[in-house]
């Protein structure tokens, strides 16, 4: 064994929803103890990979495997078993909006184990003490920011103290602040519990301050898994666009369309 | 475009397939819910918060509007009994068609559009904020969590609701035909008690009102769970289940009234 196992591997995933292909033959795998940050075009699976991860969508060919466990292979209750070690974001938080900051990072406590009323509220306090939060307990969602919103979330999805995180876009929608909070508390989580962490992001600047490793998906498959300094260097025309944030290049600015001027001639 | 016979055709092969594949969907998602109704009823505090939400909150309209409908039964009944020389059965006219019929059909469509239409609306937008997904991903089944409560209290305010109707359209009727047409205050009454039957009026009624209690607690969350996720979808979602609850309401009525009350004399 090496000294980092490997705890997440995909094999030759294939996915598509309807005629549309979306990853196309990708295969990628995860040390324990990693972060890794998955970027690449809107659309390009991103998402659709968190969620063969999670055992939300299954693949039409390969395998995922978790730990030795093949996870589309998984019977409900075993992923639901499975689920317990793993923790997501989403990409707004998705709180339940009928329940206080404080019962919504209850909920796991609650719904998954037999700790005593005290116990929960101990547990609760420090897991939004960590993320800074203690004093908006009994605010409910709707009246929180964007940012506090994302951070219980993010103390919500670690109540249970799980291996694997997955971060479904953590920074969309934040300010420069936020996005600065979330990403520090992300690489202090990871620290602290031994998680092993994967972050789907558009955020390239954040990335590359957090990550171990990054892997840029295209046209369904890893077009390169980079160290980020390797990125920063890259000469590479699809990276550098990516890094630039250029709007034409590889990834073309036009949708395709039939010529412009037989477009406009047309009748 | 010109409606050519083959595309005339394959579009009614669409539509006929799509609906086909969507009932059965309902019917897999209602063999779902029935599965984990047992976990549920383990944790019962989950039930009475939608008991409250959609039985409790759906009182005021219930009880306003079986007043009304008695009323209007007391004046109408009244109007065609006094040709016959037989007001003193309005108390019996009245009584079976509320208990019989109007409790439990009335009380299911106000129910649909004041209670069902909430939850589709509340699962809608649950799924659409991920919500849903992130209770799965806690290795929470939404169906057992969201799902199973939400149509059991359909099923549990239902009867009650409709009884509730039928009592208050009783007592409007008494208002309107002792207080102010000035029948008999005990003919009223004796008639109703001596004609109206246990098994066959009032344990058919509620029997009604279960079945409607099913139809529309399944139909509601059926809509709401596989909405689109946008605003539209929520939105249309919504419709639907006012729609659908409404028409499988009438049409189950149908069909129960003749099981129920065909050849009986």
């Amino acid at each position: 064994m090496s000294e980092r196992q490997e705890i997440i591997r995909i094999e030759n995933v294939r996915f598509a929803y309807g005629e549309r292909p979306i990853l196309d033959d990708l295969s990628l795998t995860i040390r324990r103890g990693e972060i890794v940050a998955i970027m690449g075009a809107s659309g390009g699976g991103k998402t659709t990979l968190l969620g063969l991860i999670g055992g939300r969508l299954t693949p039409s060919t390969g395998r995922v495997f978790i730990e030795d466990q093949n996870v589309p292979a998984l019977s409900k209750s075993a992923l639901y078993a499975l689920r317990r070690r793993i923790g997501m974001l989403f990409q707004f938080g998705a709180l339940f909006t009928d329940l206080s900051v404080f019962e919504n990072v209850a909920f796991p406590y609650r719904e998954q184990t037999d700790l005593s009323e005290d116990m929960i509220r101990t547990l609760v306090l420090m897991k939004l003490e960590a993320v800074g939060l203690r004093g908006a307990a009994q605010l409910m969602p709707s009246e929180l920011s964007g940012g506090m919103a994302r951070r219980v979330a993010l103390a919500r999805a670690v109540t249970l103290d799980p291996s694997i995180m997955l971060y479904d876009e953590p920074f969309t929608g934040l300010d420069p602040i936020s996005v600065g909070i979330i990403g520090r508390l992300i690489k202090r989580l990871n620290a602290a519990l031994g998680m092993t962490s994967i972050i789907v992001t558009h955020d390239l600047n954040e990335t590359l301050r957090l990550a171990d490793r990054v892997v840029v998906l295209s046209a369904g498959k890893v077009y390169c898994d980079l160290a980020p300094d390797d990125i920063r260097v890259s000469t590479d025309p699809f990276i550098r666009q990516f890094a630039d944030g250029l709007p034409d290049g590889p990834v073309p600015f036009h949708y395709p369309a039939r010529d412009y001027v037989g477009d406009l001639l047309a009748s | 475009m010109k409606a050519d016979p083959i595309s005339l055709l394959t579009s009614l092969g669409h539509a006929v397939t799509s609906r086909l594949d969507r009932l059965g969907l309902a019917a897999r998602f209602a063999f779902a819910v029935f599965r984990v109704l047992g976990v549920v009823f383990l944790r019962f505090g989950l039930i009475i918060r939608e008991l409250y939400f959609s039985g409790v909150r759906s009182l005021s309209i219930v009880i306003v509007s079986g007043l009304f409908v008695g009323m209007v039964l007391a004046v109408q009944g009244y109007e065609v009994l006094q040709r016959y020389g037989s007001t003193e059965a309005l108390g019996v006219i009245v009584a079976l068609s509320l208990v019989r019929e109007l409790g439990p059909v009335v009380s299911a469509l106000l129910f649909a559009g004041r209670a069902s239409s909430a939850v589709t609306a509340e699962i809608g937008l649950m799924r659409a904020t991920d919500q849903l997904a992130a209770m799965d991903m806690m290795a929470v089944d939404p169906l057992a969590r969201v799902i199973a409560p939400r149509f059991l209290a359909a099923i549990f305010s239902l009867p009650l609701l409709a009884a509730l109707f039928s009592a208050a359209g009783v007592c409007g009727a008494w208002i309107i035909g002792v207080k102010l047409i000035g029948i008999d205050d005990g003919a009223f009454w004796s008639q109703m008690q001596a004609s109206v039957d246990v098994r066959i009026d009032i344990v058919n009624g509620v029997l009604k009102s279960i079945v409607f209690g099913v139809a529309v607690g399944l139909i509601s969350v059926f809509e709401g769970f596989f909405a689109v996720p946008t605003a539209e979808g929520v939105s249309t979602a919504t419709t639907r289940t006012v729609v659908t609850s409404s028409l499988a309401v009438l049409l189950l009525d149908l069909v129960l009234t003749v099981m129920m009350f065909r050849g009986l004399n």
